[in-house]
């Protein structure tokens, strides 16, 4: 199915019936912000885990998404599913254009120019007059969904933000699958020896990033419909930040580690958010501990003990 | 009053001023960066969190010793210093034969750590750092008042630039550096200590920017977000200049200083994004940016 080998099966299932059982047990918008910040890091993972390339400017994407759908529904009242699909069509199209300038290097330069380029947007989103500057985008409603389904109730938005989640990780797990996806990890792997085969890297390297970047405008997207609101904080290199480290802490070029990764640390930031900046420093001290003892991340370390690929 | 270019005269010549100064701060940082990156391969995302540290340092001598500013020059980056000396012979050495990325990813999270330790002892609002009274006023220069501070932080960022690049490109040790930058295996082999060189080297780059770090403190209120301010844009700067060379990196800094300040006169809406905007046209010109080696 999809590509999954029989463990990962497994673990997919075991996901989706844990995503049909949580609501009825944790608090659903909690639950709703893990499922946006899982989303976004398996977009993100598609390019660091596949691509090899660490976007350090992921942010841009998903706020520029974030702020796409809350300004179409806020002020167009266009359908829940027009509001999202367009902040996922804003994040490619600006995918499209920053990455066209960002794959022109590799490796830290990469990271680097993300990273510029995505403080250029953090700039653009300050001054330009649709985002509402410092206040960002607030009292966004919900709307509906195909005109039926009354997204203000907490539980049918989070059925909605469930399939869009699911459909965004099959997405992701048939893109690494197929042929395409392939190439890219031979890109990775080899970069002159696959331009020596006659494919051409840069191409298959832009084409993964947009489709990286369409993924995070949806996440973002919906992260601005089930909170109502868009603001600099999406756009802000903290963002892209916590999006790297979710992915380091879950386990880079892991199917599951994202997600895992993202509900470790929503969780983390949803207790410790009374002790003001600890947060960050906790943050801070988790990047290190992944990087100095535990690169495999959670889910590598559990796959590996397990002799699965998860 | 004189006009140049229908702008006034003063407030051309003082924006100027604004943008050398801040291009003073992007030499000091990127030069920082580019000896790091040169012998660790590491690109050092910390870089911000130890200049803001500088800043910090020279405001608690104040505060808590009543030591003042120009024994400050000295002694921050010396504790800074030694602080990197110790974060690469305990943290950082263990990451060289790993990929590239893991380092920014460790130096990321090491700034975290910083940024969030100061903003818990010190809360984000910043502290006000005076200026020493010799360097107060201002001078006329004739054609605009220039304030003593700001003309000595250029002066002496032109010199501490200088300086390093003499040091680099002209001294024995500099030329030991340049070899270990190209070959280190063979360079260990001729007898030189080439582990020890490298803490020297990520203690002297972290040092360079506490120095900056204390010359910005009259400037900018000392305030544990000041470094971040700074990186991401030392960051554009260094993709322009390419990290290949040392007086690159000084030359790159000022000018895109200087660009800054007159795009605030010109155009002042896009004075936070044209080093973004250059760093883009550099892309697409010379992807290796201006002073970079071929890959």
């Amino acid at each position: 199915m999809f590509g999954f080998s029989r463990a990962q099966s497994i673990a997919f299932l075991a996901m989706v019936a844990l995503i049909v059982i949580c609501p009825y047990v944790l608090y659903p918008v909690f639950l709703m912000r893990i499922l946006c910040m899982a989303l976004f890091a398996c977009a993100f993972n598609l390019m660091i885990g596949y691509v090899g390339l660490l976007s350090f400017g992921h942010a841009a994407f998903f706020g520029m998404g974030s702020y796409i759908a809350a300004w179409t529904m806020k002020n167009w009242q266009v359908d829940a599913v027009v509001a999202i699909a367009l902040g996922g069509l804003t994040g490619a199209a600006l995918g499209l254009v920053l990455g066209y300038l960002a794959i022109r290097r590799s490796g830290i330069y990469f990271a680097m120019i993300t990273l510029a380029l995505a403080q250029m947007v953090y700039f653009f989103c300050l001054q330009a007059p649709f985002t509402g500057g410092e206040d960002g985008i607030q009292q966004v409603p919900r709307g509906t969904l195909f005109g039926v389904f009354d997204l203000s109730n907490d539980m049918t938005m989070y059925w909605v933000v469930a399939i869009i989640f699911i459909l965004g990780f099959l997405m992701v797990h048939r893109i690494i699958h197929s042929p395409f996806g392939q190439v890219l990890k031979g890109i990775r792997e080899n970069e002159p020896r696959a331009i020596s085969l006659g494919y051409r890297t840069d191409d298959y390297k832009l084409i993964a990033f947009v489709l990286s970047c369409l993924i995070a405008g949806v996440a973002g997207g919906t992260k601005a419909l089930v909170f109502g609101i868009a603001t600099l904080t999406d756009v802000h290199y903290a963002t892209s930040g916590e999006v790297v480290l979710m992915t380091l802490l879950g386990g880079l070029g892991t199917v599951f580690g994202p997600i895992m990764g993202a509900t470790v640390v929503v969780s983390m930031e949803n207790y410790l958010a009374q002790f003001g900046a600890w947060v960050t420093v906790t943050q801070g001290v988790i990047f290190m501990i992944c990087v100095l003892a535990f690169r495999r991340g959670i889910i590598g370390e559990i796959g590996g003990y397990l002799r699965l690929a998860l | 009053m004189f006009m140049i270019f229908g702008i006034p005269g003063p407030l051309l010549f003082g924006q100027l001023l604004l943008g050398l100064i801040n291009g003073a701060f992007y030499a000091m940082l990127s030069l920082g960066l580019a000896v790091i990156f040169g012998m660790l391969n590491i690109i050092n995302f910390a870089h911000g969190a130890l200049f803001m540290m500088g800043a910090f340092v020279s405001w608690m001598l104040l505060t808590y010793v009543g030591i003042g500013y120009f024994p400050s020059l000295i002694l921050a980056p010396l504790i800074v210093g030694i602080f990197g000396l110790l974060l690469e012979k305990t943290i950082i050495s263990r990451l060289y034969k790993l990929d590239h990325l893991y380092g920014l990813l460790l130096t990321f999270g090491l700034a975290l750590v910083i940024e969030g330790l100061f903003r818990n002892a010190y809360g984000s609002s910043g502290m006000p750092y005076r200026i020493p009274s010799v360097l107060q006023g201002a001078t006329n220069l004739g054609f605009m008042y220039m304030p003593n501070y700001r003309g000595w932080v250029v002066l002496v960022a032109v010199v501490v630039c200088l300086a390093t690049w003499a040091i680099i490109e002209k001294t024995s040790l500099g030329a030991t550096l340049r070899a270990a930058t190209e070959n280190a295996p063979l360079v260990q082999a001729f007898g030189v200590d080439v582990p020890r060189l490298i803490t020297l080297t990520y203690a002297g780059g972290v040092a360079l920017a506490a120095f900056a770090g204390v010359l910005a403190a009259p400037i900018y209120s000392v305030n544990p977000n000041m470094g971040t301010n700074f990186i991401n844009t030392v960051f554009a700067v260094v993709v322009i200049g390419g990290m290949g060379s040392i007086m690159g990196s000084i030359v790159t800094g000022f000018a895109l200083g200087v660009i800054e300040g007159l795009t605030k006169v010109f155009y002042p809406q896009a004075s936070a994004t044209v080093v973004f905007l250059v760093m883009v046209i550099v892309l697409l010109t010379r992807p290796r940016g201006l002073f970079g080696k071929a890959a």
